[in-house]
């Protein structure tokens, strides 16, 4: 999107009066949101009383132990006003990844630009600004009754209190969607915060796949996002959920996740890890019925000063249960990951196979790879495990391309691809794969292929 | 060897079981410095021991130290407020010096020792015994050839006095005051504990062994360790622990501290049997030189809380540091333990393997850490934690963190939880074995690869202890 109009820049100076931190902000924020019912009104000035009272992280809390705390101050970010057409208008443009898909969302800073209606009877595929009025009893039921709860509070109070879009999915009971849904959140000017919400309800048998990409409209723009997604998989669910983020590099972002996996529901959630100069995700499972199975992978390939703090929990809550999650980090110049990953398997939890695996790839000298992978077994009758690796790439493999007149460089790319190819294989939509793999190969170069990597 | 030692094996065979450890005398210390903690406790006990200024003045600033430091209940256990530090005794002791020959030891000091077993096991391998009688060393009984080698084997009071030129150097070094609030407590009331030298090349052929016990009610027992290899010098350092068991908690908070220079390799052995009533709160850590080897063997199966993780900082080229760790924790127990190791030289390898078993409500945790900053090259880490879990109430957990700078290290970290399988249990069964036997059949098993690594007289020991802590928790 770089023939993003400049026009957005310029006329969004940051107004004291819709400044994220400041109450004049919140009560800006909450006089735009016509349709919200008393309830959400109410959740949303409790949460922002919790976001005052809550304290900022500190590098002396456990929850942000590796990370760096320095810089998440929310001065100088404010709420979004209304967008130019010449910026709708490329971000349209630019929201069109997949020739086929079940239903679309496009979102710039929050704001509804482009939706396809959903053919199917009694599904909802609605913006969240829509269903607070039309779903307003379905939407209580879920929202943000689940939260990670990972370290990250403050901001979810944040986001509940500021939130006005998302997407709002939900599919009834035995039907079966296999196209993607999809949703586009764009991040537009200098100092836009943007706070994304997705909620994907899949009732009994239900099948469903929904995308997110979240994107800048601009690359020099410092932005705050603060997203959350949360996924309900009603018993006998099937949901697949891929978050791509590839915010600019610029942006703070927080990406506070949950699954919530009932009596032989199946999730898997794939997170790719691209943008912001500083990401935090949160991914919180929570396996509430016997035979839920979830899957978890992420990825994430950060380059210059980036660093990506993920911080996930998988809670084993009911017998007989299986999770498995797959971090995965490649990483360049003085970037840095923290993964910090917890199974905990309640008492009665029974006959749990819970497994929990971190992989760094250090591809320079001054990247630095943090990992606390940790287990709290309270049952007795699991298979646990977890296992974390850091190193470099296989000397002898790297010979070995050499040796057949590949760069250095080239070499690298391409051993990096296959270290995530246990994730990416994973991706059964082919279009997204193909995607994936031009993004993961974009932070090879310092300028962006037109092609993928075999062009 | 003394004539003594001689007439009493007829009393006990070698002292394996837990009870032997459950009898006390009666309290009758000469000194005495009350309970609580102030600086004037401090300077009692330096009075006492007659130190020097120095060792004074480190004591003083130790106890600002640990005053000033909050109790780290924010990642660790919330039992460690049930510490009530101004009920516990900071020092006692018979007021004997160290002495040399058997005939020295006051009497009913011999009888504890003898029903502890250690004249046996001294017969059997040891080649000098420094055995802890609360807080000063009683015992202390070198073998000629070791002194005449240079080795030097003396409590921490006579180490700082008498060879101040060697120990003063090291002494805090490894392991700072400030490290955490119970090496600072530790720094401001040591006393006891065993100061070790051995001269470049010397090869310590049989282990060095101490034995330490609390025999008073609520009396913390602060020893002190520092063990200083010199180039090329090998030794091995073992320390078992047995206690009486008293009705009100106790509190064990040693500093050991370890020196490798180059070439040198140091095994400490640990076979930690506290009584269920002592927060047994242990800093230990080694310093690796170039091509030097630190490996700490550490059993733990005692104690209500313990809070250990054995570390190395691999301070020169080459340097190898190890930990070897198994954990019991029994109904009530929490075994807090793991290892550190602080890469901080090219080519430095280390290796951890923890193995934990919880019975009862039991819970063993794995804490671990490993560091290898980014100008480092070729280091290397390898880290297994297995958990076995044996009844549906117990409880195992795993916290490692694994912070690694730049392409040029690598680590590998992995643990595993299990039960030991119907299966199994079923197949022994069916060979004749009652279940309790198939299950303690099976958890040697599952530590057997790891206590193949003790010396033979506590492998055997500790197989003894791990049935003895089996018994009754199947069926």
């Amino acid at each position: 999107m770089a023939n993003a109009n400049t026009s957005t820049l310029e006329r969004e100076s940051p107004a004291a009066t819709n400044s994220i931190a400041s109450t004049e902000g919140f009560d800006h924020g909450l006089e735009r949101l016509e349709n919200a019912p008393q309830w959400l009104l109410e959740l949303k000035r409790s949460q922002w009383r919790e976001f005052l009272a809550l304290p900022m992280p500190t590098p002396k809390a456990e929850a942000w132990r590796f990370a760096r705390t320095g810089n998440l101050s929310l001065e100088g970010y404010q709420l979004p006003t209304d967008l130019p057409d010449a910026d709708k208008k490329s971000v349209l443009e630019s929201s069109h990844l997949f020739e086929s898909f079940a239903g679309k969302m496009v979102f710039a800073n929050d704001q509804l630009l482009e939706q396809t209606a959903a053919t199917q009877e009694g599904l909802i595929w609605s913006p969240l600004s829509n269903a607070m009025s039309e779903h307003g009893a379905l939407l209580r039921k879920f929202f943000m009754t689940f939260t990670p709860d990972l370290g990250s509070e403050k901001f979810q109070a944040l986001h509940a209190a500021l939130f006005s879009n998302g997407s709002f999915l939900y599919v009834p009971a035995g039907m079966e969607v296999s196209l993607p849904f999809v949703a586009y959140h764009t991040a537009c000017g200098q100092g836009t915060a943007v706070f994304p919400h997705t909620l994907v309800i899949a009732d009994a048998g239900a099948k469903v796949h929904l995308v997110d990409i979240f994107q800048s409209a601009r690359k020099d723009t410092k932005n705050f996002a603060c997203g959350m997604a949360s996924i309900f998989a009603g018993p006998g669910a099937q949901v697949s959920y891929q978050a791509i983020q590839e915010w600019n590099l610029e942006t703070l972002s927080f990406h506070l996740n949950t699954v919530s996996a009932e009596r032989d529901s199946n999730v898997e959630t794939i997170m790719v890890s691209l943008g912001s100069r500083q990401a935090r995700n949160e991914q919180h499972i929570s396996l509430n019925g016997p035979g839920g199975n979830v899957d978890n992978y992420s990825l994430s390939v950060p380059i210059g000063n980036q660093e990506v703090d993920q911080r996930t929990l998988q809670s084993h809550k009911a017998p007989s249960c299986r999770s498995n999650l797959l971090y995965k980090n490649a990483l360049q110049d003085d970037s840095r990951t923290v993964f910090s990953g917890l199974i905990k398997v309640a008492e009665l939890a029974q006959q749990t196979d819970a497994y929990q695996t971190n992989r760094n790839l250090l591809l320079s000298n001054s990247a630095e790879a943090t990992s606390l992978p940790g287990l709290e077994i309270l049952a007795n009758d699991v298979k646990c495990s977890h296992g974390a690796t850091s190193g470099k790439l296989d000397e002898e493999q790297l010979y070995y391309l050499l040796s057949r007149g590949i760069s250095r460089k080239r070499a690298q790319e391409l051993l990096v691809f296959g270290f995530f190819e246990e994730i990416t294989s994973q991706l059964e939509n082919e279009e997204l794969r193909e995607h994936l793999n031009s993004w993961i190969g974009r932070k090879f170069h310092a300028t962006p292929p037109t092609k993928n990597l075999e062009g | 060897m003394p004539a003594t030692i001689e007439k009493e094996t007829s009393s006990e065979s070698i002292a394996i079981d837990r009870d032997i450890g459950n009898f006390k005398y009666k309290e009758d210390y000469s000194y005495d410095a009350g309970t609580g903690l102030s600086e004037k406790t401090v300077e009692y006990i330096s009075n006492v021991k007659n130190e020097e200024e120095w060792v004074r003045d480190f004591r003083l600033k130790a106890l600002k130290i640990f005053e000033s430091k909050p109790t780290p209940t924010h990642w660790a256990s919330k039992d460690l407020e049930n510490i009530d530090y101004s009920k516990i005794r900071y020092y006692l002791s018979k007021g004997q010096q160290p002495s040399r020959t058997w005939d020295e030891v006051p009497d009913d000091v011999k009888e504890t020792f003898e029903r502890l077993g250690i004249p046996e096991q001294e017969r059997k391998f040891l080649a000098g015994v420094e055995a802890q009688f609360d807080s000063e060393a009683a015992y202390s009984n070198m073998k000629t050839k070791l002194a005449e080698e240079g080795v030097i084997f003396v409590g921490s009071t006579e180490g700082l006095k008498e060879h101040p030129e060697i120990f003063r150097k090291f002494f805090g070094k490894v392991i700072p005051t400030g490290d955490n609030k119970f090496s600072a407590l530790n720094s401001a009331v040591f006393s006891g504990g065993s100061f070790i030298y051995v001269p470049p090349g010397v090869h310590v052929k049989q282990p060095l062994q101490a034995y330490f016990r609390i025999n008073a009610e609520n009396f913390g027992q602060f020893e002190r360790t520092l063990i200083i290899a010199d180039e090329g010098s090998e030794v091995t350092y073992m320390e078992g622990c047995t206690a009486p068991k008293f009705e009100t908690t106790t509190l064990h908070s040693a500093v050991v501290e370890l020196v490798a220079m180059k070439g040198a390799r140091i095994q400490y052995i640990t076979v930690q049997n506290w009584s269920e009533n002592v927060f047994n709160l242990v800093t230990k850590r080694g310093m690796a030189m170039e091509d030097a080897t630190i490996k700490w063997i550490d059993c733990n199966i005692g104690s209500r809380l313990t809070m250990k993780y054995p570390g190395v900082i691999l301070k020169g080229r080459g340097a190898r540091g190890e930990v070897l760790s198994i954990a019991l924790a029994n109904d009530g127990q929490h075994q807090d333990t793991g290892a550190k190791m602080i890469h901080a030289a090219n080519d430095t390898t280390s290796n951890i393997i923890a193995k934990s078993i919880s019975v009862g409500t039991g819970r063993s945790s794995y804490r671990g850490l490993v560091q290898m900053p980014k100008h480092l090259k070729n280091c290397k880490n390898n880290t297994e934690c297995d958990a076995l879990l044996i009844n549906t109430n117990s409880r195992t957990d795993t916290y490692p963190a694994i912070n690694v700078r730049g392409d040029g290290n690598s680590v590998q970290h992995e643990a595993s939880v299990s039960k030991v399988s119907a299966e199994q249990i079923f197949y022994m069964q069916q060979r004749g074995l009652s279940e309790a036997q198939a299950m303690s059949l099976a958890v040697n098993g599952f530590v057997n690869d790891l206590i193949r690594e003790f010396p033979m007289e506590y492998s055997v020991e500790l197989k003894r202890l791990i049935d003895l802590q089996m018994e009754g928790s199947v069926g």
